[in-house]
């Protein structure tokens, strides 16, 4: 039987000898196959945070039609997802993103800063470059075992909260601001008290999640926690995956207006000669047919007769901003979420 | 050893008494250990294959002939295909060096070697950020010169050789310590060149704990997750792996999808499994040798 398995000394070298050009060749054809794709059509690569998979993939579609009827050729959209700051990181790093739509302004900002992209990139799009809007709502499951109902019932006793950490995650940051500002609320503008609310909403949470989608899957598919904190699309998603009858939202009395913006990063399309395709792609999330995808995918869109058309799915809910109630993300970033921030003040790993 | 077994085989036939007093000891010891290999082992795997054909064969297949998957399946098999070569190539070399010289710093090589085994494979991708990334060390000049390491193939290609670096080393210097040097410098005295010594001395000594290595080599380097997904930019359809298209499709709720991407790894596994088992059954007594030699040093 050891025969079975023995090669002849001379099948084996010839073995390994062939393995080596094949294996080279293997790693040229790879590196040819995705430069030939380069050379045929515009490549548009897209760097986006964790919710907005579903959105994008309808958006993508729908925009190669447009272009591909506008000028005749169809373009490759790439798309990558992951926790906002990350997603950031990795463009500075070097990641070749045409444009980027993250969750805050703050880290577009921090791209904006290196140089990679031009500092009023805000205002050269409509409604400060953000096409559609979010806000936090929570997620609970079927027949709201635990009565939730406002952001006061979260810091109840017993009861599991679950949000992903602002440290990392850029929705993340979105709940921790609309607690504070309900917190507020509440103490009368005392920060004192606010200080407490979120010390006690905090003692509420078993796991923080990197990302928002971390969490938002910590709570549906793992079935840890009572209420889950986070994007209004994020949890619609939520139900109509799992199908009816597993969870429901329930909209707090008062939240936060998410204005997650999008920008074009002008060295790179300089650099890949894609400033007309990634300008237009951006362009395009305003007009009505891409608004009524917004709206579709859960996200609030910024076109009257879109947003009127799924008016059912998004309950009125008191938003403050970012820009009037915190001072806008620049202040509000270190503040909240700086070392010795008040996050790291509330927050800490003995209560 | 075949004159000891007949000794070893009396001496157990006529002592039983060892295993009479503890029957239940035994039986529950073995228990355990068997729930314990179902629950950690044989369940999960049971989950994935029957997730991933949880909408049927039709669905599994869809799933797979998804231009991304076939991507990804494309990226994977183009990574092992150059770090695994490298791997090898580096593997003989140093094992050849270890084994046939004494020279300074050989002990430090040794260790140097074991290097990417203690280093958690993020910080291993991270590392390459801070060499390759924009603001990194060598950044600046490769942007200059319009230059893509990270975020693409070739970074990902790095990062993995770097993890995957020790696996076929780490079979061969044993091997090769311990089979000595009698036979190349037999060869010598026949007259052979450095060369066909080589050729035809050492590497057919080595064989077969090179195809061993080269098996735990490529397993590793195709299931890559830490490293890789530091230095990909995670573009689904592009720069994602099978191991990184699965959490694409996780996070995206293509549960179905993303199982069966994952049972591509999964079978992955299982054939390096019966291969390494194949390997171990054929070759057990070169095995054990190195194996003594392993375990000694």
């Amino acid at each position: 039987m050891r025969n079975a398995f023995t090669l002849s000394r001379r099948r084996a070298l010839t073995l390994a000898a062939g393995a080596a050009p094949l294996a080279a060749f293997g790693g040229l054809a790879g590196l040819g196959g995705i430069a030939a794709q380069a050379a045929d059509a515009p490549t548009l690569l897209n760097v986006s945070y964790d919710p907005t998979a579903a959105l994008y993939a309808a958006y993508d579609k729908l925009f190669a039609d447009y272009w591909t009827k506008k000028t005749g050729v169809t373009p490759v959209l790439h798309y990558s997802h992951g926790g906002s700051g990350a997603q950031a990181r990795a463009v500075i790093e070097g990641l070749q993103a045409d444009v980027v739509t993250l969750a805050l302004s703050y880290d577009i900002d921090a791209i904006a800063k290196t140089g990679l992209i031009a500092k009023n990139w805000q205002s050269r799009l409509p409604l400060n470059s953000t096409p559609y809007t979010s806000t936090i709502v929570f997620l609970v499951r079927a027949g709201n075992p635990k009565g939730i109902k406002d952001w006061d019932d979260l810091v109840k006793p017993g009861v599991q909260v679950i949000t992903p950490n602002p440290k990392t995650s850029g929705g993340a940051r979105w709940n921790v601001l609309a607690a504070w500002a309900y917190a507020l609320k509440l103490n009368n503008g005392n920060v004192d008290g606010a200080k407490t609310f979120l010390k006690a909403f905090f003692a509420n949470v078993p796991v923080l999640d990197a990302g928002a989608h971390g969490s938002t899957l910590t709570f549906t598919q793992r079935g840890i926690g009572d209420v889950l904190v986070g994007w209004e699309n994020d949890a619609h998603l939520s139900i109509k995956e799992a199908g009816p009858g597993k969870f429901e939202i329930v909209a707090p009395s008062l939240s936060i207006l998410a204005e997650p913006p999008v920008s074009i990063v002008d060295k790179n399309v300089a650099k890949h000669g894609t400033t007309e395709i990634a300008t237009e792609y951006l362009k395009y999330l305003y007009s009505p047919e891409a608004q009524d995808v917004i709206g579709a995918n859960f996200y609030r869109p910024r076109n009257k007769a879109a947003a009127a058309k799924y008016a059912s799915q998004f309950p009125n809910i008191e938003l403050v901003t970012v820009e009037k109630n915190f001072g806008g993300w620049s202040k509000a970033q270190p503040e909240f979420f700086g070392d010795g921030g008040i996050f790291d003040q509330v927050y800490s790993k003995g209560t | 050893m075949a004159v000891n077994t007949p000794a070893i085989e009396t001496y157990l036939v006529n002592t039983p008494v060892r295993e009479k007093p503890f029957p239940f000891a035994k039986l529950a010891l073995i228990t355990v250990a068997m729930l314990f290999m179902a629950l950690f082992l044989l369940l999960p795997l049971i989950v994935v294959f029957s997730e991933a054909l949880s909408a049927g064969l039709g669905e599994y297949l869809s799933a797979l002939a998804d231009p991304g998957v076939l991507s990804a399946i494309w990226m994977t098999v183009a990574i092992a295909a150059v770090a695994v070569p490298a791997n090898v190539l580096f593997g003989i070399i140093a094992s050849w060096c270890i084994a046939r010289f004494k020279f300074t710093g050989r002990e430090f090589l040794i260790t140097l070697i074991d290097l990417p085994f203690s280093i958690s494979p993020v910080v291993a991708g991270l590392l390459q950020v801070l060499l390759f990334g924009t603001t990194g060390l060598f950044g600046p000049w490769l942007s200059d010169h319009n230059i893509q390491i990270i975020f693409a193939l070739p970074g990902m290609i790095l990062a993995t050789t770097f993890v995957t670096f020790p696996f076929v080393a780490r079979e061969l210097i044993p091997l090769a310590q311990e089979q000595g040097n009698d036979e190349e410098e037999a060869a010598v005295t026949l007259g052979a060149s450095g060369l066909q010594i080589f050729w035809r001395v050492s590497l057919p000594k080595l064989r077969w704990g090179l195809l061993y290595g080269v098996l735990l080599c490529n397993a590793r380097a195709m299931g890559e997750f830490g490293a890789v997904s530091v230095v990909s930019g995670k573009v689904f359809g592009y720069t994602d792996t099978l191991s990184l298209a699965v959490e694409s499709l996780y996070d995206s709720y293509e549960i179905q999808a993303a199982f069966a991407t994952a049972s591509l790894l999964a079978m992955l596994a299982l054939v390096t499994l019966v291969l390494k088992a194949a390997l171990e059954w054929a070759h057990r007594d070169e095995l054990h040798a190195l194996k003594r030699k392993k375990a000694a040093t």
